[in-house]
């Protein structure tokens, strides 16, 4: 047994386990893990130095979500079907819906373990690596088309990473700390798209701790920021480790038409030394030096100032954990819940307290504990009370409702919409497109870029932002009523996943079982099977008519789109 | 209640074409429907034309020049057609119509970040983490859109953009995102078209289960964006996107190359001349968008030989086209980016980020035109002493009173706390007169 999964039993031994399909998640881990657990959890309390590591760390999160409860006065949602969970937990941790047969598989099975077990499964399932590479390289780099930047370059990178599960604070350096060709080392694309205007590295500074900080410091570009712990001086000693960046951007001659045409892109050293000169407002010029988090770099010559960086990013922040790896939890939180414990995610600080202080210090703590293991810290959240509940509120949590605005209480899941690429690999998934050999996973990359580009709005300024038409509004509706992908996922035609499942022999009902199923991972209700009957009796003679009209209608729906 | 009751003619519309009759269908004459309507659109049809200019216009180069100044650049002011108001020598075309634009000189916001300049002047709210504010175009859209029964488009459309949200006003007066082309992706395949009404029936049935399992108001916001696509694309008013086609009965003609040309064969021009069409078939708030002013590096050349050449064809095609088709009264013209532009000039040739002084313009509407309003100090650093600082609520207040939305209307966000109509700002009361 590797060392990622005895870090995961820890506290499933431990957990007072609130409901009977928290049973069925952690419940034989007890018996055969139990003597392993206890020389981990305690060489973990030992690394992180958390106080009372008797409370389990899934014990822990559980209380401070049930506090939270208590101290508003509701009652939570009850647990999540199975049908509910497993659509979730697959559109979560793979970036689509489960297959016909991999939902048929779960619902039959009867070991009390499968939760757990599934989370296992997915997180060494290829589409894993394929759904929190998507998910990074948009971070990193946009949806769009920046200028003189590899997406498949950044894409091999991440790719590799999740592959690896490299540990988190080892990927974040070696982006930051990147130089050389973009395709040979993908890493350096993070940095080349945040370089798309000559601006001193102020985007770079601004974006890297948006991103990986949890910290939003543009503001501070110019002034001191009346609520932000942040000022104008620690904005510029940040900007001036990156000063030793350069790119350059190479042409070639095109043999065919004897022109220069774009060649590859690489970040380069540049020297530099010294302090970095900044404005006040009241016009006066000021020197920073490299310095983070009180701790002064060298500004001379021959010292990587990267590379200085790359050592201090991982230090606790005084008495708080890493500040990479808040940000990480914060954001890998709210990517499972859809709400982290800040909002938004990427603006932490004294200004904008958490939801939940604790929980996020300690799950933080013990990230930087379990050496920044990006897998463990998924199956933490993914194995926590909270995940396992209905998106179906009550009267008693119906206060409990994010979207109005209020700190969120994670007392039911909250509806996601999902994201254009979670949207385009289900459809893929419940045509069976995916099986009729769609090439290389380049291939089906590539085809895949090429369909959201019709999406992404590019804002053409030096913060290289975006901004998508995915979002909910008529472009989106048009797409899934009439597009040819969602022409292919209702296909008819031989081989097609329709015409396989419906000219088969079998009872109607259990044909609109399937549909429902592949489409929305449950059964329709007796009422909905009354009328798609109904419905498709008009059809006469050409019911598989009726059948991809139905199938067209559940890929249409509501609650094909969110996540819940 | 079936969703697709009480559809109107677009229900009619598309019905001819059902291979199912699923549901009754309310007896209306189409034709007669549109005419009637066409003649209620000609008449106190208000509506806002948004110039946004993405990344920050330097508007100390066009609008408010400084010579004699170090700050002053390489460019000239000229006269305009209102008396004592000079603009950028290369905005000439522009200057000839000036008399029906004005100039607010002394916007003072305090946003000089791109995403939280384009949140503030869009919405006249600064960004809050607990609350999305509606930018002004679902702002327009929900006050006027809602009550224009004949308009089946959407009420604010944006040509190129897509920055703006619709907040707690509900998905339903997002904007609708279309390019400059005016091509629709996606538009139904004579198939879908007919096989709609089957497909719609069944889904409205599996929709009303996931709306009534109280999940929150997404599942329902996903069903009226649906009706308002479906409305599109069963609606003839489509026409107005495309400037190539004509339909009569809107007062729609395919617009000539002159025409075309008058405007600039680019995407502004374009843009704004599809603005004018849907204007005339009723839509009451369209954005234009035009990029590229996030000008660091070498402004003065980026400007005279790519950005104003266009922007001066387009502001003064858009102000004569209107005038001459009796519809500039009607139609308030807005122009603004996130921010303007430092008056010093960087080392690059290039200005930066700057929020403190600079301008806006507006026109048609009604208003006072003109004129320019406020002033910034000789170097253009700040407002001038005795001069009024404006900030987005108080352009919105003026677009608003203009369009007769009640300066006093109160929202509600979703969490139940009123929101005052642009951040309750003040027209502007030199332009209102």
């Amino acid at each position: 047994m590797n060392r990622r999964s005895v870090n995961s039993a820890v506290w499933f031994s431990f957990v007072v386990l609130p409901a009977v399909a928290l049973l069925s998640l952690h419940g034989e881990l007890v018996a055969d893990e139990l003597a392993a657990d206890k020389v981990v959890a305690g060489k973990a309390a030992d690394e992180s130095g958390v106080a009372g590591a008797e409370v389990s760390l899934g014990e822990f999160i559980d209380q401070q979500i049930r506090q939270g409860w208590t101290d508003n006065e509701i009652e939570a949602s009850p647990l999540a079907s199975d049908e509910e969970w497993v659509r979730r937990v697959y559109l979560d941790l793979v970036g689509r819906i489960p297959t016909l047969t991999e939902a048929r598989q779960f619902l039959a099975d009867k070991n009390p373990r499968k939760r757990a077990m599934l989370v296992d499964v997915l997180l060494e399932n290829e589409d894993y690596v394929r759904n929190f590479t998507t998910i990074w390289a948009n971070n990193s780099i946009g949806r769009g088309a920046p200028q003189r930047v590899s997406r498949s370059g950044m894409e091999k990178f991440y790719r590799e990473a999740f592959a690896k599960n490299r540990p988190w604070n080892e990927i974040v350096v070696d982006i930051l700390t990147a130089s050389g060709h973009y395709e040979e080392n993908g890493a350096v694309n993070y940095i080349l798209a945040q370089m798309q205007m000559p601006d001193d590295a102020v985007q770079l500074t601004a974006m890297t701790t948006r991103l990986f900080l949890g910290l939003q410091v543009q503001c501070t570009q110019c002034h001191n920021h009346p609520f932000n712990k942040w000022q104008q001086d620690q904005f510029w000693e940040f900007n001036s480790f990156f000063r030793q960046v350069d790119k350059r951007d190479h042409r070639k001659l095109d043999p065919k038409t004897g022109r220069q045409v774009d060649d590859y892109s690489e970040v380069v050293w540049k020297e530099f030394t010294g302090p970095v000169y900044y404005e006040k407002r009241s016009g006066m010029m000021q020197v920073a030096f490299p310095r983070f988090q009180g701790r002064e770099v060298d500004p001379g010559v021959g010292v990587d100032r990267r590379a200085e960086l790359a050592k201090l990013i991982t230090e606790p922040a005084g008495d708080e954990p890493a500040q990479l790896a808040q940000a990480m939890v914060n954001r890998t939180w709210s990517h499972f819940f859809g709400y982290g414990f800040t909002r938004p995610v990427d603006d932490m600080g004294p200004h904008n307290p958490p939801s939940h202080p604790e929980l996020l210090k300690r799950l933080s703590q013990e990230f930087v504990a379990a050496n920044y293991d990006v897998k463990q810290l998924i199956r933490w959240i993914v194995s926590t009370e909270a995940y396992q509940l209905s998106s179906q509120y009550g009267e008693k949590n119906r206060i409990d409702d994010p979207a109005a605005g209020e700190m969120p209480l994670f007392s039911h899941m909250y509806l996601k919409s999902m994201q254009a690429e979670q949207l385009y690999d289900s459809l893929i998934v419940a045509s069976n497109a995916h099986q009729s050999g769609n090439g290389s996973w380049s291939a089906q990359e590539e085809q895949r870029r090429r369909w959201m580009q019709q999406f992404v709005v590019a804002f053409d300024n030096d913060e290289n932002d975006e901004s998508t038409t995915f979002n909910g509004t008529i472009p989106q509706a048009l797409m899934m009523m009439n597009s040819e992908l969602i022409d292919k996922a209702c296909s008819v035609e031989r081989g097609s996943f329709l015409f396989e499942q419906m000219s088969s022999p079998g009872a109607e009902t259990q044909k609109i079982n399937d549909l429902y199923l592949a489409a929305l991972t449950r059964k329709p209700t007796r009422a909905e099977m009354t009328k798609m009957q109904k419905a498709l009796a008009r059809y006469g003679a050409a019911k598989l008519n009726g059948y991809q009209d139905m199938f067209w209608a559940l890929l249409n729906s509501n609650e094909f789109i969110f996540i819940h | 209640m079936s969703l697709w009751n009480n559809y109107g003619m677009n229900r009619r519309h598309f019905m001819q074409h059902m291979a199912t009759a699923a549901a009754t269908i309310p007896a209306m004459n189409f034709l007669s429907h549109v005419q009637a309507n066409a003649d209620v659109l000609k008449s106190s049809q208000k509506s806002c034309i948004l110039m946004w200019m993405g990344g920050g216009p330097p508007t100390i180069d066009i609008w408010d020049l400084k010579p004699g100044s170090k700050n002053g650049g390489e460019f000239q002011p000229i006269d305009t057609a209102a008396p004592g108001v000079q603009i950028s020598e290369h905005m000439p075309e522009t200057a000839k119509v000036f008399g029906d634009l004005s100039l607010v000189r002394s916007m003072s916001t305090r946003e000089a970040d791109h995403g939280r300049g384009r949140y503030y002047m869009q919405t006249s709210y600064v960004p809050n983490p607990t609350v999305v504010h509606p930018t002004f175009g679902s702002v327009v859209s929900y006050e006027i859109g809602r009550n224009r029964k004949a308009l089946e488009i959407p009420a604010f459309v944006s040509v190129d953009g897509g920055a703006g949200q619709a907040g707690f006003l509900g998905m339903t007066h997002a904007p609708f995102v279309v390019d400059n082309t005016g091509r629709i992706r996606n538009e139904p395949s004579e198939e879908s078209r007919q096989r709609l009404g089957a497909r719609l029936t069944m889904l409205d049935e599996i929709e009303a289960g996931f709306m009534n399992s109280r999940r929150g108001e997404l599942p329902k916001a996903h069903q009226d964006v649906y009706r308002n696509a479906v409305n599109l694309m069963t609606s003839r008013q489509m026409a107005a996107f495309d400037v190539a086609k004509s339909d009569p009965m809107l007062g729609l003609e395919a617009e000539s190359d002159v025409t075309r040309d008058a405007y600039g064969r680019n995407g502004f021009g374009q843009g704004l001349l599809m603005a004018r069409r849907l204007v005339q078939v009723g839509v009451p708030f369209v954005e234009v968008n035009m990029g590229g002013w996030d000008l660091h590096a070498g402004v003065f050349d980026t400007l005279k030989n790519q950005r104003l050449p266009q922007l001066d064809k387009g502001i003064a095609a858009i102000t004569a086209d209107l005038k001459a088709r009796g519809m500039l009264d009607n139609t308030v013209l807005v122009w603004m980016g996130e921010f303007g532009r430092t008056p010093r000039i960087n080392q690059d040739v290039g200005r930066d980020h700057w929020a403190a002084s600079w301008s806006v313009m507006l026109g048609g509407g009604g208003l006072k035109n003109g004129q320019a309003v406020g002033a910034t100090d000789k170097d253009g650093v700040q407002i001038a002493d005795g001069s009024k600082a404006y900030l987005p609520g108080d352009i919105w207040a003026t677009v608003a009173h203009a369009m007769g939305i009640p300066i006093n209307t109160v929202h509600t966000s979703k969490r139940g706390r009123p929101m005052k109509l642009a951040n309750g700002g003040t027209p502007i009361q030199e332009l209102i007169g």
